[in-house]
Formats: structure tokens, C-alpha cells, sequence
């Protein structure tokens, strides 16, 4: 099976600054992936090359077996739900699915009919009159009807309220589900893909700091809680108060049998957070391997 | 892509639509009368040649309506570089939707294709209907109007015949151009009035006078090229030379015109003594107390034909009214190859820059 995405040393500048750099990872298809990381991290970035849009200064990407990029055919199979969720605002509901008809070989008409009769969407109603939820719903109908094997969206939910957020992304978790296709979605709140990923990468300062499957990441990391001593190994992530200190270990290492720590699990927010702290920097070793 | 194209443009389409309609129906209703009052008007003073006056009062009833159909014919491609080529691109990247329309299926340099050609050829045919349409109804106008504002004349040339197509062309693709390049709709559409304006400006100030090389040739005074006499107390005959009209080739487009002596030496002095406009005044040696340019001599109309038996004469270069479809073939074309490059320009950009 050919990878949803595989990244070599991909970088991209913009002027003199990186928004994206020694990026390399390698996403098998058939996975929800979330790309988490802070505002300003190079998620867009990273999904704008991945759908073409953006030309890499360095390095190399390749989406689904081919040059991300601008030929119909590539085109064709990777969907891309742009941040803000862009839509026409003077065009109507039905004009867009239209769109969608005459611009995409693979349209799914009935799919499209079926979403937006089952959201409440008014075919007649301009696209600009509708809510922020509504408006993500017909941009996510739009990428989905195209019948794309990888689906990007960039912060999908970003500006939806909690209630909305579930909806869209249960939504997108059973469509990926039945059409068995590839998704990548980034948000800076780890809470969002918490639910529907099984795959993370975390992005940091225009870096990659961690990717792979989710439960295998969470297996391998602990926390450990204790008088503040160096626990050795990898450490991820450091905190110190007056009485003890916390550390995030990768958990193949033997010293979380130690009795002077108190170990326990990490939650993927946790986990998350731990990779994106910036305190390790000056604190101590930092891990940032890439997980696999 | 037809069919988004024509879904997002059919509403600014169907009101230049609309106008040109109105445009074209009033024209067409009151063009025949135009015409025949202009040749049962020629066929009164053709007899007793008295058809520069005819001119004069037949195009003066009418200068207002010229002048406001020429300044529509002129204004029009401006319009369409102006609100449907500077926005193409802006108006996408503004509000996002060039990530929506650009992750279809499609290529981007497929969208841009069908946006310049049927937007580009919807310019076009509005502006060359425009202009063929006022083109026929001013014809009789034309051919009264003062040499400044006859068809070879900068002003006018521009909103007749075929002109009009490409600067329509050349004013919306260098919409879109600078669209892509500011990436902003207002300042897009500022600078592309800008610079359309500056083009349209430099074209007949510099680059269509030397389209064909023009016609030299050296005419005797007479009342088409001379505008009246001055004589200044204590000063030599002013000759008020027309600067815009030759005898004998009406509605030529005089590039210059001077006052030679008999030996060919252009007289260039004249006590600046304001004339009529659009002339120049000349001074020339010639006694304004005594003879055909005393005051009294000059009532029965002799002094002209003093000045021509000195020897004086109008020098001018000139292009004559036969020279204005090459012209007007020429300058499309010119326009043509700059919306060619411009167009070239585009698809290279938008593949390689816009995101």
C-alpha cells in the first residue's frame, strides 16, 4: 500500500524565515492523523504542500504516489478543506454541489444530496447566510463527495462552538469510516482530534517533535512524579515546583521501576503538551527523535 | 469551469448587457436622422459653398452627445480592467475561495483559461460593439468636426472602429495581472486605473505618431488653416496659424505645423498676442497701417492672398484621414501582442507563485 504522505527533508521558507524545516515523516494510508502543534507551528504549511498549493524550498513530499500538485489526476484524489472553511458567499448551496459536480470526475452527487439534506442545509440559501458550522458542513460535503482516497483539513473547527466541533468531526470520523479514506487534519487543541485520530504528529517551531500511531505512543510514554533528580534516559519533558518534580519519559526505559517515583499514564493532551513544552530546552536533554 | 464561471460572472455581465442594449437601441433610433439631416444639410450649402458653416452649427447642435459617447467608448475598457480583471484573482484570495476552487479536479491554469477567455471575450465584444455602434452614429459628426476632434484626432481616434476591442482586452487581462501581483482588491484596482490611464496616454502621444511615417507637405494659407489676423499697436501682422488642420485634407491628424518664409526659414517669433485656440501666432513683415492687411483692406478679404504672393507659407506633417483603419489595425494589433504577453505572464504566475 503506498503511504498517504511521505515527506523527505521538506522545508519551505517564506523570505528569509522557515515555516517549515527538516520535515520528514512517512504516513501509511488508512488513518485519521491529527497535526497538532501552536499557532504559527507550520501545520498550514505542512498541509498546503501536502495539497499542492505551496512549492517546497527544500526537500521533497509525495502525496498518495505523486507530486502533490497541479495535474488533474493528483488533484483528483487528495481533498482539501482549506482553514476558515472558504466558500462563495453569493453562491447558493445548490450552486456549490454543482460546483463540485462539473469540477470533479469522481463526484459523488448522492453522497452530496444525502449530507446536506441530513444537515439541514437549504439548497436555495447563499452560502454566506450560513452559520460557521453549516458553512464548514458544506465545505467538509464539498471534500468528501469529491470522493478523494486522502481528505486535508486545515483547523476545520477552529472557529465552531463545542456542540458544532463534535458534530463536524463525528461526521468527518464516519465518512472516513465507510469510504475508507485517508484523513489529516490539523488544530492547535488537542481536545478536537483527541476523539478521532489514531495517528499524531506534533509540530513545533516549524519542526517535527513527534509522529506515529497514537496507542503505541501512549504505551511508551509516563509520567514520573518525584524529588527532583535526574531520571535519565529520554527525557520529553520537565516541570519543577518547590517539592517535587514531573517529569515525560519514554516508558522503555527500566527506571520507571524505580519506588521512588510515582509513575502514571499519559493522556494524548498530555502527551502532547509535553512535546510542545519549550522548558525542556533549557532544562535538560531533549528528546526529538522521530517516533515511528 | 463554464458553467462556475458563468454562474459567477453572469450578473456584472448581464448589466454591461443591459447598458450596451440601451446604448445601442438609442443609437440606432436616432442614427438615420442624424443622416439625413447631415446630407439634406450638405445639399443645401453644397451649392453656395457654404459648408464650413454648415459643419460648425451641425456639429455644435450635437457636441455635447459626441463627447459623451466618445468618453463612454474610452472609459469602457477601463471599466473592465477596472471590476472584472482586477478582482479575478484578488477577490479569491481575499475571501479564501482560490483554496476551494483551486483543490477541484481542475488545474489552476485550466481555471484561468476559461476566466480570461470568456471574461476576456465578453471585454472585448462590449467594447468593439460599443465602439463599431458609436463609430456609425457619429460618422456624420466626424465628418463636421473640428479638426481637434475629427476621427484622427487623439481623443476620438481611441473610441472608434476596432481600437476599443483591444484596449478592452489589454485593460482586463492587465487587471488580472496586477491582481495577482498586489493581491488586493482596492489597491489592485487603483494601480491598474493607473497604469491603464498612463498607457492610454503615452499611446498617442508617443508611440502612434510614428505607426506610419507621416506626410510632409508645405500648403498655402487659406481660411482652413488660418484662424484670423492680429495686429498689435506698433507691431507686425499676426498670423493665426491652425496647428490641427491642413487644407485639403480634412480630418487629417497634423502631427506639426509651422510658418515658413519663401526662402523655407520657419518663422517662429510672434509677439504672443492670444489668438484664437489651437493656433499659433506668427508675426510676419507686413505693414498693418496701409494695403489688403490695413484695417480697411482687410474687410474685403485680401490680406491672405498678400501674405501667400510674399511667399509665406504653412509647413506641416500630417497623417491624412485615409491612414485610419491601417491605424486602426495597427494599434490593435499592438494592443493584442501586450495582452498576448500579459495573458503568458499570467499562467506562468498563477502555476508557480499564487497560493
Amino acid at each position: 500500500m503506498t503511504a498517504a504522505l511521505e515527506a523527505q527533508a521538506l522545508g519551505r521558507k517564506y523570505g528569509r524565515r522557515w515555516a517549515l524545516r527538516e520535515c520528514t515523516i512517512d504516513i501509511p494510508a488508512g488513518h485519521v492523523v491529527g497535526l497538532v502543534g501552536p499557532n504559527g507551528a507550520g501545520k498550514t504549511t505542512l498541509l498546503k504542500l501536502a495539497g499542492g498549493q505551496l512549492e517546497p524550498s527544500t526537500g521533497g513530499i509525495v502525496v498518495l504516489g505523486g507530486r502533490p500538485g497541479d495535474t488533474p489526476e493528483q488533484l483528483a484524489k487528495v481533498g482539501f478543506v482549506a482553514q476558515d472553511t472558504p466558500v462563495y458567499a453569493r453562491l447558493t448551496v445548490a450552486d456549490h454541489l454543482r460546483l463540485g459536480a462539473r469540477l470533479n470526475p469522481r463526484w459523488d452527487g448522492a453522497l452530496a444530496r444525502e449530507r446536506v439534506a441530513r444537515l439541514g442545509l437549504v439548497p436555495g440559501q447563499r452560502a454566506g447566510r450560513l452559520s460557521g458550522g453549516q458553512r464548514a458542513q458544506l465545505a467538509l460535503t464539498l471534500g468528501l463527495a469529491k470522493r478523494p482516497e486522502l481528505l486535508i483539513l486545515d483547523e476545520p473547527v477552529a472557529s465552531l462552538d463545542p456542540l458544532a466541533r463534535r458534530e463536524f468531526l463525528q461526521g468527518l470520523t464516519e465518512a472516513a469510516a465507510a469510504h475508507g479514506l485517508s484523513v489529516v487534519l490539523s488544530s492547535h487543541l488537542v481536545s478536537d482530534l483527541e476523539r478521532v485520530c489514531d495517528y499524531l504528529i506534533v509540530l513545533v517551531d516549524s519542526r517535527v517533535r513527534l509522529a506515529g500511531e497514537v496507542e503505541p505512543l501512549l504505551a511508551a510514554h509516563r509520567r514520573l512524579t518525584g524529588p527532583r533528580r535526574d531520571p535519565g534516559g529520554h527525557v520529553v519533558s520537565v516541570r519543577h515546583t518547590e517539592r517535587e518534580s514531573t517529569y515525560v519519559v519514554r516508558a522503555d526505559d527500566a527506571r520507571i521501576h524505580d519506588p521512588g517515583w510515582t509513575v502514571s499514564q499519559l493522556s494524548l493532551e498530555d502527551l502532547v503538551l509535553a512535546y510542545m513544552d519549550q522548558r525542556t530546552e533549557a532544562d535538560g536533554p531533549v528528546a526529538l527523535e522521530v517516533w515511528r | 469551469m463554464i458553467w462556475l464561471t458563468w454562474r459567477q460572472f453572469r450578473g456584472s455581465a448581464t448589466m454591461m448587457a443591459a447598458v450596451l442594449v440601451v446604448i445601442t437601441a438609442a443609437l440606432a433610433l436616432t442614427g438615420p436622422k442624424l443622416a439625413s439631416d447631415y446630407a439634406a444639410g450638405i445639399a443645401a450649402c453644397t451649392p453656395d459653398n457654404t459648408c464650413l458653416d454648415f459643419f460648425d452649427r451641425f456639429f455644435g447642435e450635437y457636441d455635447a452627445l459626441f463627447l459623451a459617447l466618445t468618453m463612454v467608448v474610452l472609459i469602457l475598457p477601463a471599466l473592465a480592467g477596472l471590476f472584472w480583471g482586477a478582482p479575478l484573482i484578488t477577490r479569491e484570495l481575499e475571501a479564501g475561495t482560490h483554496l476551494l476552487v483551486w483543490n477541484q479536479s481542475i488545474s489552476r491554469g485550466r481555471w484561468l483559461a476559461v476566466k480570461l477567455g470568456l471574461m476576456g471575450l465578453s471585454a472585448m465584444a462590449a467594447a468593439c460593439l460599443c465602439g463599431l455602434v458609436v463609430t456609425w452614429w457619429s460618422a456624420p459628426l466626424d465628418k463636421s468636426a473640428v479638426p481637434e476632434m475629427a476621427q484622427m484626432a487623439p481623443v476620438v481616434f481611441g473610441a472608434r472602429g476596432i481600437a476599443p476591442m483591444g484596449y478592452a482586452a489589454f485593460a482586463f487581462v492587465l487587471g488580472v495581472t496586477v491582481g495577482m501581483l498586489v493581491r488586493r482588491t482596492l489597491p489592485a484596482m487603483a494601480l491598474t486605473l493607473a497604469a491603464f490611464v498612463a498607457i492610454q496616454i503615452a499611446m498617442p502621444l508617443l508611440v502612434r505618431p510614428h505607426l506610419m511615417p507621416p506626410v510632409a507637405g508645405t500648403f498655402e494659407l487659406g481660411r482652413e488653416n488660418v484662424d484670423g489676423f492680429g495686429a498689435p499697436k506698433g507691431g507686425s501682422l499676426q498670423v493665426f496659424l491652425r496647428t490641427s488642420a491642413v487644407p485639403g485634407h480634412a480630418g487629417a491628424w497634423v502631427l506639426s505645423s509651422e510658418l515658413v518664409d519663401k526662402t523655407g526659414r520657419v518663422i517662429s517669433s510672434g509677439d504672443g498676442g492670444p489668438g484664437p485656440s489651437t493656433t499659433v501666432a506668427r508675426g510676419v513683415p507686413v505693414s498693418t497701417t496701409t494695403g489688403p492687411c490695413s484695417p480697411q483692406g482687410a474687410m474685403a478679404g485680401g490680406c491672405t492672398a498678400e501674405i501667400n504672393r510674399l511667399g509665406f507659407r504653412q509647413r506641416a506633417t500630417y497623417h491624412p484621414l485615409e491612414r485610419f483603419w491601417p491605424f486602426q489595425w495597427i494599434e490593435t494589433g499592438i494592443y493584442a501582442l501586450l495582452t498576448l504577453g500579459l495573458t503568458g505572464f499570467c499562467f506562468r504566475w498563477i502555476r508557480r507563485r499564487v497560493s
